[in-house]
């Protein structure tokens, strides 16, 4: 008989040890090798949010950690709640998600539809596409604010190619009103292909015979189009919108770097003035209920998300 | 309707998940939409009541 590297492990045992083992459930040693996963799901998720909420109920400053805490109960959810600074960069967040979900969602199926078909390149066009959606969120920011720049930037020469409007009349990030729209157009550059991929996989999971019977029934592209092909996209489509749609609630590192929430509050999403309050103006206790607020609608559409998962599984 | 009335009534899992995200959903977009600033103030009520009760009956029988 071979000597495996678990009877050399189960000897160097000592007997005590072994003993103590031996004597073990198997529930109890499952509990065991699960046991340090739970201990740190606790210590790094679970404990952070139950000391949010119990912050969310002060008026601690992290700022100021001599200072007394006082209990404020739910003085500052009334406070966001009822306040109209907030609630106008809700409208801005709901302004970017509207926006950036129907661009992608729009050109995500049609590229997904046309890549469907059967052609020469089809591989190589496929993982161009899908490019900007591997690089990071920094790198984008980056380039784009290159891009954006009205002098040397080469978003604005294509317009002036394109409508005729001088180059360096307009700023994409500056005031007037486009810097909403800046952040929109890199958003759908970056997460359209992701929608596209979600599109391509409800596309390929539709039998072939689906259309072959259609044909036999002499249904027109068109019909197919509306009777085959949406429905049976349409709970992957679901799926790229909640998706996106929770990701683009929390979206932060790449408008702040493309924009900061400028020109004044413009582009000030929710989580770029959360992060505001807590780490510039170290109201924490008040922040941690602007949290608290945020979390509950992300876990909220979340578990919407869940259960449009499950349905697609389903099928 | 009435199956959807008489599952609630049950406590079956189906109706009142649907129930559960239409409430979340009504609370997401009472929290960005631009006209009343009640439905702002509101909205987090809505959002965390649809939200629990997700999370209740979601453990019902099917």
């Amino acid at each position: 008989m071979t000597d495996t590297p678990i009877d050399r492990m189960a000897r160097a045992t000592p007997p005590h040890l072994a003993r103590r083992v031996r004597g073990l459930s198997d529930r109890a040693i499952a509990w065991l090798f699960v046991a340090p996963t739970i201990f740190l799901l606790l210590a790094i998720n679970i404990f952070p949010l139950i000391w949010t909420v119990r912050l969310s109920f002060t008026n601690f400053a992290a700022n100021r950690p001599g200072r007394e805490v006082e209990w404020v109960g739910l003085r500052n959810y009334q406070r966001i709640l009822t306040d109209d600074g907030i609630w106008a960069n809700m409208q801005t967040t709901a302004h970017f998600l509207i926006w950036t979900i129907t661009l992608q969602v729009l050109i995500g199926f049609t590229l997904a539809w046309l890549i469907n078909r059967k052609f020469k390149g089809n591989d190589l066009l496929t993982t161009l596409i899908v490019l900007p959606m591997m690089l990071s969120p920094a790198v984008v920011g980056n380039f784009w604010t290159f891009l954006y720049q009205p002098q040397i930037g080469l978003f604005n020469y294509v317009v002036e190619l394109v409508t005729g409007t001088p180059a360096s009349s307009f700023s994409m990030l500056g005031a007037g009103g486009l810097a909403k729209w800046s952040i929109i157009i890199v958003d759908t550059w970056m997460w359209t292909p992701f929608v596209m991929l979600i599109c391509l996989a409800g596309l390929r999971s539709i039998p072939d015979y689906i259309y072959e019977a259609a044909e036999v029934d002499r249904a027109s592209k068109w019909r197919q189009f509306w009777t085959i092909t949406v429905p049976m996209v349409l709970p992957f489509l679901m799926l790229a919108v909640l998706f996106r749609g929770i990701e683009n609630f929390k979206m932060f590192d790449m408008v702040v770097l493309l924009t900061g929430g400028g020109p004044g509050n413009e582009t000030l999403l929710a989580s770029i003035d959360l992060k505001r309050e807590a780490f510039e103006k170290w109201r924490t206790g008040y922040s941690s209920a602007y949290a608290i607020i945020l979390f509950v609608t992300v876990f909220g559409l979340a578990s919407i998300y869940v259960k449009a998962l499950n349905k697609v599984k389903e099928r | 309707m009435s199956t959807f009335v008489s599952g609630l009534l049950r406590f079956r899992r189906g109706p009142w998940e649907n129930l559960s995200t239409v409430l979340i959903a009504l609370g997401v977009v009472m929290l960005m939409q631009p006209f009343f600033l009640w439905a702002f103030t509101y909205s987090f009520v809505v959002t965390l009541l649809g939200t629990v009760m997700f999370i209740i009956t979601s453990h019902f029988p099917e």
